[in-house]
């Protein structure tokens, strides 16, 4: 699937400071009966975000207007559960393109990376800052640079690296995937498929 | 080649190229797809006009969004028919071998797998689904992968991954009364927390495991994803031998005899390191009893529900864990009412799992304020039910058995615990929501639902046995 470029985002955040945010939670299992990848963004968090007569939660942060912008702000182990990929691809269609936390389920990470949403694990210490940074100011400025591997806090300017694989790194700067990269080793897969046991 | 684990063996094996600063391009030897995660995958080959190119190694069923009463009937919900049609269709274009609904051999695709010999030792194994760890216990390397990784498998037999650290979990000793293999893994992940093996794959060892039985040994390696975990395995023995030998697709003959020749290599050397370690005592695990939203917030059945400050999680989210559950800290557990029993899923859905479930509610009869739902992992499992006389032993304790699927282990299909109610599940996740919008889920073994089914309050197992 091709995705857009990512190098440089520049944006406000939304703040989530929850622990454990599950991939359930994030869209839950009777919103996975869709056979395309479009509009999973509508359920989002759908049981956070809405009650059960659909009407909004006022206090959730993705109802508050206040709150806005490409970037999503996680608690610790964000991702956890189930594998579908349902939930990275609601995150993309609500219109974010990155995750920060201090840390992520592998197999959520996996996804993000190979559907463009670039997962950012920073240390605890410096998430709390970005918490506070946009407690202090929803409208807090935060810049992921990727080809330098940074987050910034702009109105502070404290900043932080994050490690990256470099050929994940690549892909997403250049929008690659894996599955152009396997095609173009076809041949040598084959060699090996036909020498393994099962 | 001395000093290497078992991991390292069976994943060196199937390493196809090395990026350097990247990940591993990684065959997979057996691809499972289900209804669920598939349909976008196949959709990429199309508009991508790619071929699969190994339609043998790959396996599908229906289980996630399936019926379990009258399945001999159309599927009601659009989406659900639409979904299992798909699968039908993808797969019979491009020649996958398909168990769709009604198919004598449907199933749980972690239960159909192994019970039909196609889940063997050494193999490396993937599926668009968390619990695809089960398949572990057989000293294979299995794991859940995404929509994005299932179209790579069928489009080139390859994922690519980095080798994930390695974790090994020791439990020795004898396992007490009325404790079986799920008290054993809840006990670990509450005691490694829902993160505490993120980033490893783990070898489970020690005498506990060697003396486990294969089903025992796949409860364990499922619920490894519950503590963060790529996967878990258990070295292959007797016990993995003879549970193989004669299963449907197994190896016959000389291919046995080679394969058992390469089966017996899979094993961690005596001096082979890990990044991490942990060892348990059998004898410190009670029957075990989730209480949070997440299956790390577990605990001895005995015991009172923890104190914010003994549990890892931060206290905002703990509280909001507890809020959601209706419970407070340091209450008691046993006697706290519930509303619904939920026997099945790819954790505890097999035969010794309804056994254990019968050898409870047998002469007694299911409280009148419990609702309970009965799920075979397999058409296979549900004919062994009615061949042993468990059948018998449930109707008459006043139980009904429903038909093969995953169920209300996640409710993607009616089987919903509505908000509010309680349910005691043998299933993995007890995510809010996860059972149904506002529903609340205990994890326990069968023991620990059977005694609850039977009283219609949380219950200590071990006053039955």
């Amino acid at each position: 699937m091709a995705y857009d470029k990512f190098t440089i985002l520049t944006s406000t955040a939304v703040p989530m400071p929850i622990e454990n945010v599950d991939t359930d939670q994030i869209i839950p299992a009777r919103f996975l009966k869709a056979t395309t990848r479009e509009g999973f963004g509508d359920n989002l968090f759908r049981d956070w975000r809405y009650n059960n007569d659909n009407s909004p939660k006022q206090d959730f942060v993705l109802n508050n207007p206040t709150y806005s912008g490409a970037i999503l702000i996680g608690g610790r182990n964000f991702g956890s559960g189930s594998s579908r990929e349902h939930a990275a691809w609601a995150i993309y269609d609500y219109g974010f393109r990155c995750v920060i936390s201090s840390f992520f389920a592998d197999i959520f990470k996996g996804n993000s990376l190979n559907i463009g949403i670039l997962p950012v694990t920073v240390s605890p210490e410096f998430l709390d800052k970005i918490f506070l940074a946009i407690e202090a100011d929803a409208k807090a400025i935060i810049e992921v640079n990727l080809p330098e591997q940074t987050v910034t806090i702009v109105a502070t300017g404290e900043k932080e690296s994050f490690t990256i694989n470099g050929y994940k790194k690549n892909n997403m700067i250049n929008g690659f995937d894996d599955i152009d990269y396997l095609q173009s080793m076809k041949g040598e897969i084959a060699e090996f498929a036909e020498k393994s046991l099962y | 080649m001395s000093k290497q684990t078992l991991f390292d063996k069976v994943w060196d094996a199937h390493v196809v190229r090395k990026i350097e600063d990247g990940p591993d391009v990684f065959l997979i030897d057996r691809h499972f797809v289900h209804e669920v995660t598939s349909p976008v995958a196949f959709l990429g080959l199309e508009s991508r006009g790619i071929d699969v190119m190994y339609a043998k190694r790959t396996f599908a069923t229906a289980d996630h969004n399936t019926p379990t009463i009258n399945q001999h009937l159309p599927v009601q919900d659009p989406l659900s028919a639409n979904q299992l049609q798909q699968l039908e269709t993808n797969t019979a274009k491009y020649g996958i071998s398909h168990w769709g609904l009604g198919h004598a051999k449907n199933g749980i695709v972690h239960v159909v797998g192994p019970e039909n010999g196609i889940t063997l030792p050494g193999m490396t194994i993937v599926c668009g689904d968390s619990h695809t760890s089960t398949h572990g216990a057989f000293g294979a390397i299995a794991f859940g992968i995404g929509t994005s990784e299932v179209e790579m498998v069928l489009s080139s037999q390859c994922i690519m991954q980095p080798k994930p650290m390695k974790m090994r979990v020791n439990v020795n000793g004898k396992l007490g009364k009325a404790v079986l293999p799920k008290d054993v893994t809840l006990y670990i992940i509450a005691q490694l927390s829902a993160a505490g093996a993120t980033g490893y794959f783990v070898e489970y060892a020690g005498d506990v495991f060697e003396n486990m039985s294969m089903e025992g040994r796949m409860t364990v390696c499922n619920m490894s994803i519950e503590m963060g975990a790529r996967g878990g395995m258990i070295a292959p023995d007797q016990t993995t031998f003879d549970y193989l030998n004669g299963r449907e697709q197994a190896p016959k003959g000389e291919a046995w005899d080679r394969a058992m020749a390469y089966w017996k290599t899979l094993k961690t050397d005596d001096e082979a390191t890990f990044d991490k370690e942990y060892t348990f005592d059998a004898a410190d695990i009670e029957p075990q009893i989730t209480y949070g939203t997440n299956p790390g917030l577990g605990t001895g059945i005995s015991q009172n529900i923890p104190l914010s400050s003994q549990v890892i999680d931060g206290e905002a989210s703990y509280k909001k864990s507890l809020g959601y559950m209706g419970f407070a800290e340091n209450e008691q557990i046993i006697g706290k009412k519930i509303d619904y029993v939920f026997l099945g899923s790819c954790t505890n859905g097999r035969i010794e799992d309804f056994r254990a479930f019968a050898s409870i509610v047998k002469g007694r009869k299911k409280a009148d304020n419990v609702t309970a739902w009965l799920v075979p992992g397999s058409h296979i499992v549900e004919s062994q039910i009615k061949e042993e006389g468990i059948l018998d032993i449930l109707t008459e304790s006043g139980f009904e058995l429903r038909q093969p699927g995953c169920s209300a282990c996640l409710a993607m299909n009616d089987d919903k615990v509505p908000a509010g109610k309680y349910a005691v599940s043998t299933s993995n996740r007890n995510f809010e929501g996860r059972q149904g919008p506002g529903a609340r889920t205990l994890l326990a073994s069968p023991l620990v639902a059977a005694a609850a089914a039977v009283t219609g309050v949380i219950t200590d197992p071990r006053e039955f046995l």
